[in-house]
């Protein structure tokens, strides 16, 4: 098994197994993404309580769970660059940084959004809110010192640290509707016993929040593509590979 | 029609859900172009670099 991870993180079977890999969960995404928003837009009944805004929650939900769940791939991915020095672990976390941006902005605008009908306000200082926004800065950050950092290895090297270290925001942002009292409603979906919401509305959500996740992973495979081939470019693979790219 | 109309309407909430919806559309379009867009040009620029070295 260590053998085939082995050969998976190494960049040239990397950048072989996403050329077909990417195509494949951009479909499975789009299927999905079409099933959830007839599912979410059409079939599921308007909330007793939100109306129809609560519409809102197929983009919000899944965008703001993928932007901790694209932070931990970030963070992981950059500690398996600095502590084994995998150039597949530095190459992953710079390529994840700005799709977890995207999906962050996404999160607190649509939250934004549903919050001026539901609280009459924009924007509110509590907890969940301010760190998810924090969450934003931390992957603001983490991309500006790739820009600003010429030396690759270093890029890496900082910007793992940077990660790593803001992964304590992550159970923050998770548990900050329970610690502190806050606008933000409780968990509705990830309750143990059984989640708070009715199947007609969950069965949406979760479709959604495959399809925002199987779009995460393509466009990841497809950014990590990028970053292999400048990070690579010298040597005689990509060259190799270039040269038949050109011939086709 | 006028299920069409109500549709659209999202019950008073249209200008919130639709902009959320539309949002979406353009943060998820962006990311799937411009890597994308990104792997050409970088691929052409990489082709143009081995040809001026060794011509053939």
């Amino acid at each position: 098994m260590f053998e085939g991870l082995h050969k998976f993180a190494s960049p040239p079977h990397f950048h072989a197994i996403s050329r077909w890999l990417s195509p494949t969960l951009y479909g499975v995404s789009l299927l999905l993404f079409a099933l959830g928003l007839v599912g979410g837009l059409v079939l599921a009944p308007a909330d007793y309580q939100q109306g129809d805004s609560f519409r809102i929650i197929y983009i919000h939900v899944p965008s703001a769970w993928l932007s901790m769940f694209v932070y931990m791939v970030m963070a992981g991915a950059g500690a398996c660059g600095l502590i084994w020095k995998m150039k597949m672990g530095d190459i992953v976390a710079r390529a994840a940084a700005p799709l977890g941006a995207s999906f962050t902005f996404l999160a607190l605008v649509t939250g934004s959004l549903w919050g001026k009908p539901m609280w009459g306000a924009w924007w509110v200082w509590d907890a969940r809110l301010t760190s998810e926004l924090i969450l934003l800065f931390l992957y603001l950050g983490y991309i500006a010192l790739q820009a600003a950092i010429e030396d690759r290895r270093v890029a890496a090297r900082t910007g793992a640290v940077l990660a790593i270290v803001g992964v304590v925001n992550i159970p923050i942002i998770h548990y900050s509707v329970e610690w502190w009292s806050t606008l933000h409603q409780g968990p509705t979906v990830t309750k143990f016993d059984q989640p708070s919401i009715a199947t007609s509305m969950l069965i949406p959500l979760l479709t959604m929040t495959l399809a925002f996740k199987a779009f995460f992973i393509a466009a990841l495979l497809v950014r990590t593509r990028c970053e292999i081939l400048e990070f690579e470019q010298h040597t005689s693979w990509v060259r190799e590979l270039v040269r038949a790219e050109a011939a086709r | 029609m006028s299920t069409l109309a109500e549709f659209f309407a999202m019950g008073g909430y249209a200008v919130y859900v639709w902009s959320s919806y539309a949002l979406a559309a353009v943060v998820l379009i962006w990311n799937a172009v411009q890597p994308l867009r990104r792997e050409r040009r970088l691929l052409q620029t990489l082709a143009g670099r081995t040809r001026r070295r060794q011509p053939s």
